[in-house]
């Protein structure tokens, strides 16, 4: 926002800035690496750390949108739910492996006297006696990451093939991820004593008996938090610059044609659309591991739609936009929250609305137009 | 002559209406065939059935030994069938040589198309097609800056890198100067060697420039087909369409 008010300064230079941009968009990777690997953890405290890869976790599901919606012209308003997914199955995780350790405080001392040693506390409390069997593979690490990884873009590939070879796209796919996310919030919160419920599950110490509350494990896993999204920005961009970036673009712009082009176009849809729920789904597990927290309400609705005002802000065609789009959005929701809790919705709806109507292409639409100018008169 | 495509017995209705009724034609092998009829005729509702964007209400279409009718639109694309639209539809966000490269039928899946390099051979095909639609000096230009003509003719390279062996072309001409329209007819003449192609057009001046066969469609039935000077002297024909 502020690049644009120096638009406006008279002293501007535009041949200075234009470089400045054509830096940032050809090393925009590497600039964000540095950033993200050195500034932030240099600068913050450990508190201020566990915030920002808060906020990166939330850059997950936003990388996804812009490849899902910017490239492939698929408007998900139901990211949460495979954020979600992976969030909960790390969830699973972590509970089981709290709840096996004797010295946790997490219910241990109960579950002894009720004879369930083993069972998450609040299975315990909503008197379940025996652990779900779908919750029995997430006692092994090495099922629960893979699982993490597959699962949801596997849902997400069927629902999305399922939904575009019967020609369902556009608003009416918007729709069904809509009501999807808001159905996956609706059970989390009804099953209470299989999910955790409206609290979800919280409440954990270690993984694979790394004590979560400590600094280093802090350090730790935010630079795995940052090497992860970098990743993910690198296969976003791999994507997009390979002959397949092209036929995304060519199937949002005239599916059509591509059709008439041989393309099988719900086929590369449903696989962007993977790609985007596997986003969404590391970012989700991440978020839980340093958050402590795997929620409803991180799953419905209202969540899904900030995960793509995050994309909107950055701007829908820029992987990295996305990831600054969700780092800003987030801190001033935290701003917010800490300021005045009761407006957050009214500003977030306000943004949206900016956003869409002045700056459809957001944060990378400035650096174009800064761009452009410089052209112009450099 | 071998046959490439018989369509036999086709009928489509919408609501009720036979858009196409109990149609049957053919054509053969390397045949330039132009389809002619007044407006409501079913002159694009054929061409959309033979290419699958409408499914027949009954009836058969066969491609060399496929039935086209129990095929959805991409099988059909990889069989063989190119589809030129009325208005030209390209892809306006992509450059020339892009909208090119992606028309090339070496790379259509998912994972062949995400590792899918360029080699020299490729390159000089998609240079050769923007050679032949007079765009070899625009390959880096974005489709949707092009003219109107410009992008009939993109679509056109768009086919001919598919290299198909039926070309389907509904009125490739609309809306061309009359330069453009004498060049487009140099190109489909080109074209036509070595593929079947059936043209829809209007413009009886055009016709002329292009036809060899002749179909006349009238209330989704053939009416009348041969050589133009046939079709022109044929009386039936001169009452619906020409004699207006």
């Amino acid at each position: 926002m502020d690049k644009a008010a120096t638009t406006e300064k008279p002293e501007f230079n535009p041949t200075l800035a234009s470089t400045a941009v054509g830096m940032l968009e050809r090393f925009g990777v590497v600039v964000l690496g540095v950033l993200l690997l050195l500034v932030v953890p240099l600068s913050l405290d450990v508190f201020r750390l566990g915030l920002a890869a808060k906020y990166l976790c939330f850059a997950f599901p936003a990388v996804g949108i812009v490849l899902i919606w910017g490239y492939g012209g698929i408007l998900s308003l139901g990211q949460g739910m495979f954020f979600g997914m992976g969030s909960y199955m790390m969830a699973m995780f972590l509970k089981l492996e709290s709840a096996a350790n004797p010295d946790s405080s997490s219910g241990t001392a109960l579950s002894a006297f009720f004879g369930a040693a083993g069972l998450p506390d609040f299975m315990v409390w909503n008197s379940i006696e025996e652990l779900p069997w779908f919750w029995e593979p997430f006692h092994h690490v090495w099922i629960t990451i893979p699982a993490i990884i597959i699962l949801p873009p596997l849902v997400a590939f069927i629902l999305g093939y399922v939904n575009f070879r019967n020609r369902v796209g556009g608003v009416y796919f918007t729709i069904v991820t809509l009501a999807i996310a808001a159905i996956m919030a609706i059970v989390i919160i009804g099953q209470q004593g299989y999910t955790g419920g409206i609290n979800g599950i919280t409440d954990f110490k270690t993984f694979m008996g790394l004590d979560l509350d400590n600094d280093t494990a802090k350090y730790v896993m935010y630079f795995i938090t940052v090497v992860l999204l970098l990743l993910a920005v690198l296969v976003g961009r791999f994507i997009l610059k390979s002959l397949l970036g092209r036929v995304l673009v060519a199937i949002r712009d005239q599916e059509d044609r591509a059709r008439f082009s041989g393309y099988d176009s719900a086929m590369f849809k449903a696989f962007v659309f993977a790609v985007g729920a596997l986003f969404a789904s590391v970012g989700g597990a991440m978020f839980t591991i340093q958050v402590g927290l795997a929620s409803p309400s991180l799953v419905g609705i209202v969540p899904s739609i900030e995960m793509v005002i995050y994309a909107a802000v950055g701007g829908r065609l820029s992987l990295i936009g996305a990831v600054y789009g969700a780092f800003l959005v987030n801190g001033a929701k935290t701003f917010f929250s800490e300021n005045f809790v009761e407006y957050w919705t009214y500003f977030i709806g306000a943004l949206y609305v900016f956003v869409v109507m002045f700056l459809p292409l957001g944060l990378a639409g400035i650096l174009d137009k800064l761009r452009d100018v410089g052209k112009r008169s450099g | 002559m071998s046959k490439i495509l018989t369509v036999s017995d086709l009928t489509v209705s919408f609501d009720g209406f036979k858009a196409v009724d109990d149609l049957s034609f053919s054509v053969n092998r390397e045949e330039l065939r132009t389809v002619i009829g007044p407006n409501g005729a079913g002159k694009t509702t054929l061409l959309d059935m033979i290419c699958g964007k409408t499914k027949p209400t009954h009836g058969s279409i066969k491609f060399k030994d496929l039935e086209l009718s129990k095929m959805v639109e991409y099988q059909i694309t990889r069989a063989g069938v190119g589809r030129k639209f009325q208005t030209p539809s390209i892809y306006q966000d992509l450059t020339v040589f892009e909208n090119l490269e992606i028309s090339s039928p070496t790379e259509r899946s998912v994972f062949g198309a995400l590792f899918f390099e360029h080699t020299s051979e490729s390159r000089r095909k998609i240079e050769s097609v923007a050679e032949r639609i007079s765009l070899q000096g625009q390959l880096k230009t974005k489709a949707g800056k092009l003219s109107h003509g410009q992008k009939q003719w993109l679509e056109i390279g768009l086919l001919l890198m598919q290299e198909p062996d039926l070309l389907l072309l509904d009125e490739p001409v609309a809306g061309m100067s009359a330069r453009e329209r004498e060049l487009t007819a140099e190109l489909l003449n080109d074209i036509a060697t070595g593929r079947s192609l059936v043209v829809i057009e209007h413009d009886m001046v055009f016709v002329k420039m292009i036809a060899q066969t002749v179909t006349v469609l009238h209330q989704g039935k053939v009416l009348a087909e041969g050589s133009m000077d046939e079709v022109q002297n044929d009386e039936r024909v001169i009452e619906v369409y020409l004699g207006r």
